[in-house]
């Protein structure tokens, strides 16, 4: 077995240091901590990739727009959820912070519907 | 009077700034930089809701690639991407106690936004150059004002890592705990950061 304290500098206070900042981890070991940071690496070579894979797509392929802005949003959605879930830790986050994000997708989308609307109204043109 | 200027000083400290409150679950600056991401959805959104409105409106729209530089935006990419694993990395090490390696990550950070800046200013020069200019047409009015936006949010995280580097990291002698969650709360912010230009950059040069 590995022993927490091993993985940590010399001279380094595990037990004071070890699982702050993120109220979901207060008691997270150092072993855990580089297990994020070997999750945090993987998830920077995947958005890497996913970088190399939407230009190829959109300006090497040279995409019909229609195609193009259908799989550059896919693409982006993927990336977007890679850094919000793991970076910004929204797959384990408090209900608070769920609350005030799903307000903030509730306005998104009527900011978003707002260009529809224009279109859509018979009076507009 | 020692016991009274002690008694004086813990009344002043701002509660939760280290520890999560019970009724939220969170500190108190996290859910500060989540109501104030919020906030900040709103404004970009609002300009993406422009875009969509300009370029169903219009008659014709120019593809991105024709009119940018689309290799030196995805290597901005890649440095945007960079920067933010950086800064968790980062925030990482000094949950660990290593305070060294933590600056040393902010400083990778730092360099990184600096090396965006810089690329977005070789792409504004060449395209003053090219007679290209907000005003010529509705695709670079856009383009330049969320772009140009996006630049001032880059350069204010700059300027808070340096504060985080410089004098604020003082704060790691007496409190660490509240130094890590600042580096926490500024990831935050700069996670964002990197978000919005996942979708800026292919919705204005790829598209």
């Amino acid at each position: 077995m590995t022993d927490p304290a091993a993985a940590v500098e010399p001279g380094v206070d595990v037990h004071e240091h070890a699982g702050i900042g993120d109220p979901n981890a207060h008691h997270h070991s150092p072993e855990q901590i580089r297990k994020e940071m070997r999750v945090y690496v993987t998830v920077f070579l995947g958005l890497a990739v996913l970088t190399a894979v939407t230009v190829y797509a959109c300006y090497g392929l040279k995409l019909p727009v229609h195609t193009a802005i259908i799989v550059a949003l896919i693409i982006a959605s993927i990336k977007g959820f890679l850094v919000a879930g793991f970076f910004m830790h929204l797959l384990s986050e408090k209900k608070v912070i769920y609350g005030v994000l799903i307000l903030t997708v509730v306005f998104f989308i009527f900011l978003m519907t707002l260009p529809i609307s224009h279109h859509a109204n018979p009076f507009g043109s | 009077m020692d016991a009274h200027a002690s008694v004086g000083h813990a009344e002043l400290e701002i509660p939760y700034n280290v520890h999560p409150r019970p009724d939220t679950g969170v500190y108190n600056a996290k859910l500060g930089i989540w109501l104030f991401l919020a906030s900040e959805v709103m404004l970009f959104g609002a300009l993406f809701s422009s875009l969509i409105l300009l370029r169903t409106g219009a008659d014709s729209w120019p593809r991105g690639y024709d009119m940018l530089n689309v290799p030196l935006a995805t290597f901005n990419t890649f440095i945007l991407i960079l920067s933010s694993v950086t800064v968790v990395m980062a925030w990482s090490h000094l949950r660990l106690g290593n305070l060294l390696k933590g600056r040393i990550y902010i400083s990778v950070t730092i360099l990184c936004a600096l090396i965006f800046l810089v690329n977005k200013g070789f792409e504004y020069s060449h395209e003053f150059r090219e007679g290209r200019f907000p005003k010529t047409n509705n695709f670079l009015a856009i383009y330049f004002t969320m772009t140009g936006l996006h630049g001032l949010h880059i350069l204010g995280g700059v300027i808070v890592f340096l504060y985080f580097l410089g004098p604020g990291a003082k704060m790691w002698a007496h409190d660490p705990e509240r130094y890590t969650n600042r580096i926490e709360v500024v990831g935050l912010y700069w996670h964002f950061v990197d978000l919005v230009w996942i979708f800026l950059f292919p919705i204005l040069y790829l598209m």
